[in-house]
This record gives C-alpha cells, structure tokens and sequence, in this order.
C-alpha cells in the first residue's frame, strides 16, 4: 500500500509553507540573527512556573472538566471584564483550549459546513486557510492594503460577502502587519453584517499588545457581540507558548457544541497549565505591562531604524512585528529575504507567506534582544547600501 | 513616567544604549536624550557607568564578604560620621544601614580569607564606636542587580513558523 495514495484529497490539497526551504538555509546558518520566530523571547515569569511546578508536587496530574478547570474559567471570566469590559459566565461561555491554535480550529469546525465560504483578511496568520479546507469550507481571502493600515474595511468585507458565507474571521492585532481594528471599524463592520447570519472569529492572541491604546474586540460592540466567538490564550500576553494554552469566549449554544469536538479530540487541556495559568490571570497584570512598556521600546527603535535605513514601514499599532515595504528595492519578497539572509545572515520572512497581500513586505519580529535588532539594523544598512 | 525616569530605567538595564538609540526607543529627540543624561549626570542621579565582571571566570583569586557591624551612634553625627570612616576604605565595596539586630552591613572585597580577616580586626574593629563585627564570607554568587552569574541553558533549536 503507498500512503500518497489514500490520503485525504484536503489535506493534499493544503500548500505546504512557502519558507520550508527559507528555514532549510537558515538551519545551516547558526549565527544568523533570527527576526523570523514569533515568539516572545522572555521566559514565562517565575512566578507562573512555580505555580505550574506547584500543581505537579501536589501530585495535579488527573484530567480537567472539558470545558476547563472552573477555578480557571472565573480567573478567565474576570480578567475578560477586568481587562477587555466583557462580560462571560464562566459555566456557559468559556472554553480553555490547547492554545490558540486549537480554538480557531474548533471555532471553524464548529460552524462550517461543506461549501460554506469564510471570509479572511490577508496578509494573516498561516492557519486559517488551512483550517477553513479541513473544516470543509472555502476560503475567501480579502487582501487588505497598507494605505487602510491593513484594516478590514466595511467596502472590501461587503465585496467578498455572498450568500455563501458563514463566517468571518477578524485577526487583530494582526500578525504579520502590526494592524488593529478600532472602535469606528468594527462598527462599521457591524453594520455590514447587520441582517446577516454570519459569524465572527476573532483571534485576539495578541490583545494584550496593543500600543497606544486599548485593545477593542469585536466583542465589545453590542451588535456584534452575540455573533462572535472570541479566540484568546496565554501565549503572547504572558509568555507562555510551549504551555500550549488558549480559550474560547462566546454565546452560550456555541460554547456548547465547542466543547462536545473539543473533549472528542483533546479531552481537556493540560492540567499543569491550567494551574499555572490560573496564577498567571490572578497575579500577571504586572508582567503583562512590564513586558509590553519593553516591546513597546523595540517596536519603535526598529521601525526609526526601518525608515533611516530608508525603508517605507507601517507603524505597526500591535503584536510585535514590523512589516516594511521593500518595494523600492526591486526585488520580491523571497528573493529580498533570501538575499539578505545569504549576505548578511539576519532572517525575515517574506511577506507572501503570509497570503495575497503580503508581496512586496517581509516581517520581522522585534521580541528578541536590543543587541541582535541593534545589529540587524547595522546589516540592514550594509545591505541595502550594496545594492 | 518622566523622559528621565524612562532614560534612567534603560541605561540601568545597559549602560550602553546610546542616546539615539534611547531616542529612538522612547520616540523622543536625540538632543532631548542627551540633554537630560547631561544633567542627570550633572546632579549625580546617574553616579557612573560600570561593568558586570564574573571574577570566578578568570583566574584571578578574589574573596567577598559581607560584615555586620553594630555601633554605637555619635552625638550630633548619629551614623553619617562612623559610616563615613568605614565606607573611606578601599576595600569596602558596598556599605548599608540597616534596620534590626545590627546597624550596618558592609561588603567588602579582598584578595584572600586572611586579607579579609586582617582588615576587619585591625581597621573595622579598632574604629571608634564599632561595638562588634560578625563576617560571613560570600561563597557563590548566584544573582546581582537582575544578572545570573550561571550559564542558563537554553531549549533545543527549534524552526516553527507562528
């Protein structure tokens, strides 16, 4: 029997990643200065680990509810009012999940049906398109421009809309462009879906990293709030990605059904995070603070030295990634990323990874030292200087 | 928080940053930057710019020890003056006073266990006012001012694309 044979035409169908062979060189390259993990570079504060460590002395080890522990959902219930103004019964309305990753895919299976169409704004993190197919869905990318600082907005949403569409998927702050949805943007939004039965997943991993201002969820309109399902996690907010980690928040009949796939494929998420996770929300307001004032400094030291370097760049407004414009040099996005790693040995990603869109801007992420950003600057200029 | 206070916390955290690059972090002028750590400098906030040294990596022998001093205060001076005549020393390297069971604790650094012990019983103890001394040599430096001393291991290499 040959595997290629039997395997299932959606998964065949996926694209494998267009920088398979871009980490393949990278893999060569020990020194090169990474830009290209999206991943904070802190490890996750004492404090939680010891939490974590904890729960395992105490011999914690047995499975949760499905849902999530209940002492977990109350810290999550209060810290989506504290934090966000949201308003989720934790016994109704919350999912901890396996990461965010996990509740985006649950959020997609529990909605779609084969043929339903799920709108995505590009350039957007890897999975949703993905995840769309396997859920039997079509995906509908909507490419957003630096011009509406990658915002979705109300001309582009009603343009992609067809009868077909279930769901909508709102990415903000979004990796990779740094772009966020304020309160005037999702109403709009809000009036496009306005009379329609379509839904909205919102992944909020990088809510906590909004700059100069606060974070707005789509949730926090009034018209909107019954129709979306809020993704969230502890990844990014508190340094915490291999404790894979997330929730879901939304409307009671969703939730329900969240949970009957989600305890068929995972049963419950794991318990040492789940105890670690419960001290993050009750004692990790500081550290989320602590850790954004730092990226707030990188964010600005690299895009001032983007632009000096004489690149375009978009002030990215959250996450932390930078995502310049490398138009002016001639080159595609792969063959910039390529060249630059090849010459200068620093690693970016190229803009397409990241859907239609992204030609023509390369991502870079700024959690990682003052020292290495400092000298990828250095190699930027050398390079940009050479051409 | 203040431009100073801003200036302050980054240089505590490296002394290198230079004042365009603290501009650029803060989104605050060049000159603006350089004015304030001129003056920061100027009124002794900011007291100087030094390294962090692990000794034990080199082959050079150097001994700490942290003294607890008790004294009796002075008329007038009440600790200010008796501290002084300790802290002069230049063996001492860090001097506090302290609430509790004894008035100061005092840092010093020598060459060896016996220069160390000859300076706190000819020069600490024979100082007008100190009553009694206890030392406690300083063994293994773990952590100082936010820096582990040991190499932390780092997780296996990993290629993810997130």
């Amino acid at each position: 029997m040959d595997f290629n044979n039997i395997m299932s035409g959606k998964v065949k169908s996926l694209r494998p990643s267009g920088i398979r062979k871009f980490f393949d060189l990278l893999e060569n390259m020990p020194d090169a200065i990474s830009l290209g993990i999206g991943e904070p570079d802190y490890p996750t504060p004492w404090h939680i680990r010891d939490a974590g460590i904890y729960s395992l002395e105490k011999g914690f080890t047995k499975y949760t509810p499905n849902a999530g522990m209940m002492a977990l959902r109350t810290e999550i219930s209060k810290y989506m009012l504290r934090r966000f103004g949201l308003v989720y019964d934790p016994a109704k309305q919350i999912v901890v999940t396996v990461g965010g990753s996990e509740g985006i895919d649950l959020a997609l299976r529990v909605l779609v049906d084969a043929g339903d169409e799920v709108i995505i704004p590009s350039p957007s993190f890897v999975c949703y398109e993905p995840l769309t197919v396997m859920a039997g869905g079509t995906p509908v990318l909507v490419e957003t421009k630096q011009e509406d600082d990658f915002k979705l907005t109300p001309e582009l949403l009603r343009a992609a809309i067809t009868p077909r569409t279930k769901v909508l998927i709102l990415p903000y702050p979004c990796n990779p462009t740094g772009g966020i949805m304020e309160k005037a943007d999702l109403e709009a939004i809000a009036e496009v879906l306005k009379d329609t039965d379509i839904a909205v997943i919102s992944d909020e991993i990088y809510a906590e990293l909004t700059y100069g201002g606060k974070h707005i969820s789509p949730a926090n309109i009034p018209a909107l709030y019954d129709r979306t399902i809020v993704v969230n996690g502890f990844s990014k907010a508190y340094s915490m990605t291999g404790w894979r980690l997330g929730f879901l928040c939304a409307p009671p009949e969703a939730v329900s059904q969240l949970v009957k796939l989600h305890q068929f494929g995972i049963m419950s998420a794991p318990t040492t995070s789940q105890y670690a996770a419960i001290e993050a929300l009750k004692e990790g307001d500081r550290d989320i603070e602590a850790m954004r004032a730092d990226y707030d400094r990188r964010r600005r030291f690299l895009v001032h030295g983007l632009r000096d370097a004489g690149l375009e760049c978009y002030e990215p407004k959250g996450a932390f990634y930078v995502f310049p414009c490398i138009k002016s040099t001639g080159m595609t996005s792969d063959e910039f990323c390529e060249k630059f790693l090849l010459a200068e040995r620093v690693a970016a990603i190229p803009g397409t990874a990241f859907g239609p869109g992204g030609e023509g801007f390369v991502r870079m992420c700024y959690a990682t030292s003052m020292d290495e950003l400092n000298e990828a600057l250095v190699r930027l200029k050398r390079f940009l200087g050479k051409l | 928080m203040t431009l100073k206070t801003e200036i302050l916390k980054l240089l505590e955290k490296d002394c290198r940053t230079t004042p365009e690059q603290i501009a650029a972090m803060l989104g605050a002028s060049e000159a603006a930057v350089s004015a304030a750590i001129a003056e920061l400098e100027a009124d002794k906030t900011i007291l100087g710019y030094k390294g962090m040294v692990d000794w034990d990596k080199t082959g050079e022998e150097i001994v700490t020890a942290l003294i607890e001093v008790k004294v009796t205060p002075q008329r007038g001076d009440g600790f200010d003056r008796i501290a002084e005549r300790i802290y002069q020393f230049e063996e001492v390297e860090s001097m506090y006073l302290m609430s509790g069971a004894y008035d100061f604790t005092v840092i010093i650094t020598g060459r060896t266990l016996k220069e160390v012990a000859n300076f706190v019983s000819a020069r600490l103890s024979t100082i007008d006012g100190v009553i009694g001394t206890a030392t406690h040599f300083i063994l293994r430096k773990y952590k100082e001012k936010h820096t582990v001393f040991e190499n932390i291991p780092v997780q296996e290499e990993r290629m993810i694309f997130c």
